[in-house]
């Protein structure tokens, strides 16, 4: 991918011709492009996954591989490693991962390019009012890699002076932003900080599972999970992708997939709307 | 009491007993042999359960990932729980200090509380876990609990990180036997609903005619005989030969009877015969001598025309009674020729006035060899008696027929018989009638002296015959018979 065209076709002709194989032929146009899903959004739709996955790949002429990860520290290594080309990261991952990503869209979620975070308790605790009621609760994170699952809520703790290691009876990962409010749900966590657009997409396609669960408090706003690609990524690629993504409103398969992603569409974005994450990390001294 | 109870509730319901107790029994050990199964079935499934999550949840508490082990935990909640595999209540993991790790049921058991505060069963089943060695599974019914739990240890190549608890609800087990319970008892149920009609049916069946032939039996006294219903019990079985046997026992009683009252009739009508006899011969000894003497006064010219006149009146009177004494006295002792047709072909015109006169319609039947070996006047006299009768019994208009035959012997013994047939279309005769027919005097008829049935009688029994009469479809019938013999025979009489 790296290797410029010009160079890539004569290569392509050689082994064409001492191979006479015709599969070497083609292989610019058949060389899967790989895009790497997280829990930033409701990435367990398998359904919804394959026909975006295809869309894609009819769109771009190429094959598209999508590789489900749950670990934002996964993906980052994915990344990391060139074993992907495109990723939707969270923010904290797009914002630790600095220049080794180039921003590529952003979703629009309820028309803007935003999310914030909710602090989610059980619908059955009626009293708490912020995150400072719940001294000494059994507390879930999404993910160590995640803006509003991790670095929002010990944020919050740490503007009210308090050290969320001491704060808490006990932490634990789910992984997901799901799995985080199905945790507060059955009970197993006195609270939870998840993605606004996870809960808000939750409330629709598992309204029993929301009922359970209470939001507390809502973050101020912001940049939406981004999709990134690699430094390394070709622009002809780069292009190519970030065109399919931005014109997926303008067609009815596009529209649809949209729809059920609970999203308008993809913009560019700009790297500005990340500025207040990467401050909360320089806060908290991890940036 | 009960067990002097009728036969037909008895034997059904003693059947219903029987298979109602059977039944209980069955049910009552398959129920009993299932609780068992359910109680080991549960202990089975839970540890299978234990043994299959205890390694997976090992590295989640290695690596001290809560979700992962909730995850593991939730997994046998995942279904619905309409399996037969009993669904356990609660999936807990403990860790090395008995606190919860993380549970199934958080809010029930929540993270990092302590198990022993749920009760005193908690209590009590965190001390034994404390004493079990590191592979060991504890298994804890407390008693006075619903409660049945397992407990399987987590660890791994000698390390124990916590303890696995499964707890089980009774009531899931009640709740599983109740549906057993239900089932075995809708089978019970449903067998009974087709054995009970059955024996009830069957104990009916057998004892019915039981209690007939014990109602029958206990009327014999009264003298009442009667047989069983036909076709009410028409297998060969024991209770089957019963009923032939009665059936059998009856007829035989009947015939007994009916013999009895035969041989009590003819036993009065020969002691009149031996009577009547005796008084003939006590009149006939004087009356000669009385008549040998008014016999002699009338050849007297010198009498008196009034005494003449008494003498006449006397000697009516004393032939008169020379008529009935004659006639009471049957005379068979008689040299007589054999009958033979010019003697019925006699008879016949003798009739033919009487005949005429009532415009009766005459059958005459004769199968006859041109002699028959029995005296030719006592035979006249038994058919013209009899003939009359008939001829004034059918009144105007009626029919009488005549049918005489030779009937060979029913089997090899005896004489052949002649077989004499006299029916006519009058009025049957009254049951009290025939009771008294053949005595003296027994007529009813206006202008009969009523001696005419006594002589035939008379004649019949000294000839070894006999003599019957009936109704029969709506007509009067004599049938006589009478044993072929010499002609000449001199049948005794007294």
């Amino acid at each position: 991918m790296s290797l410029p065209y010009r160079l890539r076709l004569v290569v392509s002709l050689f082994v064409a011709l001492f191979l006479a194989s015709s599969a070497f032929a083609s292989k610019a146009t058949d060389t899967p492009v790989r895009f790497a899903m997280t829990p930033a959004f409701l990435h367990d739709q398998h359904a919804m996954l394959e026909t975006w996955r295809s869309y894609l790949a009819e769109r771009l002429g190429r094959p598209v591989e999508f590789v489900q990860r749950d670990r934002y520290r996964e993906t980052m290594d994915l990344l990391q490693q060139q074993r992907v080309e495109f990723a939707w990261l969270c923010d904290y991952p797009y914002v630790a991962l600095g220049k080794e990503v180039r921003l590529m869209a952003v979703a629009l979620n309820n028309g803007r390019p935003t999310y914030r975070s909710y602090l989610v308790v059980p619908a059955s605790d009626q009293t708490s009012m912020s995150i400072a009621d719940l001294k000494g609760a059994v507390f879930a994170y999404a993910d160590p890699h995640s803006n509003t699952g991790y670095l929002v809520p010990r944020f919050e703790l740490r503007n009210q002076g308090v050290d969320s290691e001491l704060f808490f009876r006990r932490t634990f990962f789910t992984w997901s932003h799901r799995k985080a409010v199905s945790a507060v749900a059955a009970g197993l966590a006195q609270g939870t900080a998840v993605d606004s657009y996870v809960w808000d997409s939750l409330a629709q396609v598992a309204p029993e599972l929301t009922a359970k669960t209470r939001i507390v408090w809502k973050s101020e706003e912001y940049g939406f999970p981004p999709i990134v690609a690699h430094a390394n990524v070709s622009t002809e690629d780069f292009q190519a992708m970030q065109r399919v993504l931005l014109g997926m409103q303008d067609d009815e398969t596009g529209r649809a997939i949209l729809a059920r992603l609970h999203l308008d569409g993809f913009i560019e974005g700009s790297p500005q709307l990340y500025d207040s994450v990467a401050a909360m990390m320089k806060a908290l001294g991890e940036h | 009491m009960l067990f002097n109870l009728s036969l037909r509730y008895k034997l059904p319901l003693w059947g219903t007993a029987l298979i109602v107790s059977t039944t209980l029994l069955l049910s009552g050990s398959f129920m009993a042999q299932a609780w068992t199964d359910l109680r080991h079935d549960v202990s089975r499934s839970a540890v299978e359960l234990g043994r299959i999550m205890a390694p997976a949840l090992f590295p989640s508490l290695l690596h001290d990932d809560l979700w992962r082990a909730y995850e593991t935990l939730s997994l046998p909640f995942a279904q619905s729980s309409d399996s037969e595999v009993a669904q356990a209540e609660n999936l807990i993991v403990l860790d090395r200090r008995n606190q919860v790790y993380v549970s199934s049921h958080p809010e029930k058991y929540p993270v990092l509380s302590e198990f022993a505060v749920h009760g005193a069963d908690y209590r009590q089943f965190v001390s034994r876990l404390d004493t079990a060695d590191l592979s060991q599974v504890v298994h804890w019914e407390p008693p006075d609990s619903s409660r049945i739990m397992v407990a399987i240890p987590i660890a791994e190549g000698g390390v124990r990180l916590g303890t696995l608890v499964i707890t089980y609800d009774k009531a899931v087990l009640w709740q599983r036997f109740e549906r057993l319970i239900g089932r075995a008892l809708a089978i019970t149920a449903l067998a009974l609903a087709i054995i009970l009609p059955a024996s009830a049916y069957w104990g009916r069946r057998m004892t019915e005619p039981l209690v007939q032939v014990s109602e029958r039996m206990g009327r014999i006294s009264q003298a009442e005989l009667e047989t069983l219903e036909p076709g009410i019990y028409p297998y060969r079985d024991e209770v089957g030969q019963l009923y032939a046997a009665y059936n059998e026992m009856v007829r035989t009683l009947l015939a007994k009877q009916q013999l009895e009252t035969e041989i009590v009739k003819s036993e009065r009508l020969a002691a009149i015969g031996r009577l009547t006899a005796g008084i003939a011969h006590e009149i006939n000894n004087p009356l000669a001598g009385l008549m040998t003497a008014v016999d002699t006064l009338k050849q007297r010219r010198d009498l008196d025309p009034k005494v003449m006149r008494h003498l006449d009146l006397i000697e009516r009177g004393l032939m008169q009674i020379r008529d009935t004494v004659g006639a009471l006295l049957v005379q068979t002792r008689v040299q007589t020729r054999p009958l033979s047709l010019a003697d019925l072909d006699d008879i016949r015109t003798l009739l033919q006035a009487q005949v005429a006169k009532h415009r009766i319609n005459l059958i005459w039947e004769l199968e006859l060899p041109a002699t028959v070996p029995l005296p030719a006047s006592l035979l006249r006299q038994i058919l013209i008696n009899l003939l009359l009768n008939a001829v004034q019994a059918a009144g105007d208009g009626g029919e009488v027929e005549l049918d005489v035959h030779v009937r060979e012997p029913m089997g090899s013994s005896g004489p052949p018989k002649l077989a004499i047939l006299v029916r006519n279309t009058g009025t049957p005769l009254a049951e009290t009638l025939l009771a008294h027919l053949f005595e003296p005097f027994a007529s009813t008829r206006e202008g009969g002296h009523g001696l005419g049935l006594w002589v035939t009688y008379q004649i019949v029994t000294q000839l070894n015959g006999s003599i019957a009469a009936r109704n029969a479809d709506n007509r009067v019938e004599f049938n006589i018979e009478l044993p072929l013999g010499d002609a000449t025979c001199n049948t005794a009489s007294h």
